[in-house]
């Protein structure tokens, strides 16, 4: 059992538990904390553990930490996983095209990829919110513009492989389009190690947005972790808890993602060497 | 010589279409923009709406794209990057003005990374599975979980504000009208900061190659050979296992170049350090799109050349790269 074998290794289980934190955090925030998270809560600058109606403080405007914590952990999940997905699914449909076409395709869409590797990601995902503008479906698109690369040179050396096996061969004979070979043949046998990198990238998306938003480039109508930061960067001498704790928050986050993440591939890799 | 001279060649023609198609991203984001070079440089320069439309016309702005992206092209071959709007200077010049800062930003940086992160990948990986191991390899990827602005702010609250050693913001002291010596000094206490804030990120990453590179060479058998014959673990550690696995770290340090300068960009701007990537932060506060493509195409070339070097670098170590090509 791959559960079983996951509960184990302690660092899995860590990365499970403070992933399932974050989850319960971002469902429980308009739960717990109704009122919105930029609104003035109390008295300016109130330092942690003093007042049990806001116990991690307020910030320079009087807003909450606490709740801005909890509604920033849905930004930062949310654009984690929807820029992952986007950057797996573009990244995975590039790299099954250009490594079943073969040719001239292939050679262009590999330079296509070549070329967004030569740009830094994130200098491309600022000057993208930049002259859209921030919102967050924006910051999500930027991200996974500079994200989809490593998936489209893992699927296309995965198809590479595939496309030369048996049951491929099989496909051909009996007539079937080529088109339906490749998405519905090659491309879910490419997948397993893609879907490998996952974690890697999911981690990368919240680090992304996180230094985007700390740069003011995130949606201005949302809690975000790097917003927060950044916001409390201007008390920096007095106040130094308000750029601290949203920073461990994103810490724990990320560290999660990737300890879940190497754990889910582990068990797998070991449940393979086993059969 | 004559190997790494045929796969530089190569590596050279590969990148003139990877360059285009930056170019014409570049173009596409150009466009997207709202407002046009015109305005930019209007904005600047100043001028009514007689001289706009004069300037339109004579800068061919209302033809087609497809003429537009040549007359962009053109432009570009004789590094004609355009005009910065909030600067009012040529987008080049600015650039090649901020471009040493990053550069020595980013090398001290790689070289810390590099050098500890392999050291480090040695000390985990000459036991695989030991406490050691496990220790190094889990400390590191909590490093890799830290984002680096935030790791900088905290270094500063430490080291610039409690403790007061070290310089809170900038290059080097303003006006300090120190020179040679004592001038290389200052710069180098105002980049202690920022370079253990980007390194110290990137140094898991060569940490956990290496030591994922050593596990794989010990359980290979002229290392499994050299352990019955009865050589010492440390010499096998150094001589067999270790040297094996440090020469795919060589290639890391070309990839990871372009998210070196990107990290940059964020840690310039937490220390004020007038680099590239500030300069990115202020043409983005500024909408100065002119400027931000251009800083994009120079990073790109950036990134193209360091992959370059790095390449090269791997064909003097390893024999076999470009064998092939040299003999063809």
């Amino acid at each position: 059992m791959t559960l079983s074998r996951m509960a184990r290794s302690p660092e899995a289980v860590a990365g499970f538990v403070i992933l399932g934190c974050l989850v319960l955090m971002a469902l429980a925030a308009p739960i717990l904390f109704p009122r919105d998270p930029l609104s003035i809560a109390g008295p300016a600058l109130l330092r942690p553990f003093q007042d049990w109606a806001l116990p991690l403080g307020t910030d320079r405007l009087g807003r909450d930490v606490l709740a801005g914590l909890f509604h920033g952990a849905r930004t930062s999940l949310a654009v984690g996983l929807a820029a992952a997905a986007a950057s797996i699914l573009v990244g995975s449909v590039v790299g099954t095209v250009a490594g079943f076409a073969g040719g001239l395709v292939d050679e262009v869409l590999m330079r296509i990829t070549d070329a967004f590797q030569t740009v830094p990601g994130f200098l491309l995902s600022l000057a993208l919110v930049s002259v859209v503008g921030p919102s967050l479906s924006v910051v999500v698109v930027a991200i996974a513009l500079s994200a989809w690369t490593g998936p489209a040179r893992i699927a296309r050396a995965e198809v590479l492989s595939i496309r030369e096996r048996d049951y491929v061969a099989s496909a051909r004979v009996i007539g079937m389009h080529p088109l339906e070979i490749a998405f519905r043949e090659v491309l879910p046998n490419a997948l397993p190690p893609v879907l490998a990198l996952s974690s890697v990238i999911v981690a990368a998306a919240i680090l992304t947005e996180a230094a985007l938003s700390f740069l003011g480039l995130g949606d201005p109508n949302r809690v975000t972790w790097g917003g927060m930061i950044a916001e409390g960067r201007a008390v920096l001498r007095s106040a130094p808890f308000l750029s601290i704790i949203p920073g461990i928050a994103l810490v724990l986050a990320v560290l999660g993602v990737y300890l879940a993440g190497e754990g889910i591939v582990e068990s797998s890799a070991t449940r393979r060497g086993n059969a | 010589m004559k190997r790494a001279f045929a796969l530089l060649r190569r590596r050279l023609i590969g990148s003139i279409p990877v360059l285009l198609i930056v170019v014409v991203g570049s173009f596409l984001l150009l466009e997207a923009a709202p407002g046009d070079a015109v305005d930019a440089y209007i904005v600047s320069v100043g001028g009514d709406a007689g001289m706009i439309e004069a300037l339109r016309q004579s800068w061919g702005l209302h033809a087609s794209p497809a003429t537009r992206l040549a007359a962009y092209l053109w432009s570009l071959l004789h590094l004609d990057l355009g005009h910065s709007v909030a600067l009012s200077r040529p987008v080049l010049e600015v650039v090649l003005e901020r471009l040493p800062n990053t550069l020595l930003l980013m090398g001290s940086a790689t070289a810390l990374s590099f050098f500890l992160g392999t050291a480090l990948g040695i000390v985990a990986g000459s036991r695989p599975g030991s406490f050691r191991d496990r220790f190094l390899s889990i400390g590191s990827l909590a490093l890799y979980a830290v984002p680096g602005f935030w790791l900088a702010l905290v270094l500063t609250i430490v080291f610039s504000v409690q403790l007061r050693w070290l310089p809170l913001s900038g290059m080097e002291t303003i006006a300090s009208g120190k020179t040679g010596f004592s001038r290389a000094l200052d710069i180098a206490r105002h980049l202690v900061l920022p370079v253990t804030s980007l390194g110290i990120i990137y140094l898991a990453l060569y940490l956990r190659m290496m030591r994922a590179g050593m596990a794989e060479v010990w359980r290979m058998d002229f290392v499994v050979a050299a352990r019955a014959r009865g050589i010492a673990r440390r010499r096998i550690v150094w001589r067999h296992v270790a040297r094996n696995a440090l020469l795919p770290l060589v290639t890391m340090l070309g990839l990871q170049s372009a998210a070196m300068l990107g990290g940059s960009v964020v840690i310039e701007s937490v220390f004020s350090i007038p680099g590239l990537g500030r300069l990115a932060q202020e043409a983005v506060g500024a909408r100065d799109t002119p400027l931000l493509i251009g800083i994009i195409l120079v990073s790109a070339v950036l990134v193209i050349l360091i992959n370059l070097a790095v390449d090269l670098l791997y064909a003097v170590l390893d024999p076999r790269v470009g064998a092939s090509e040299a003999s063809a």
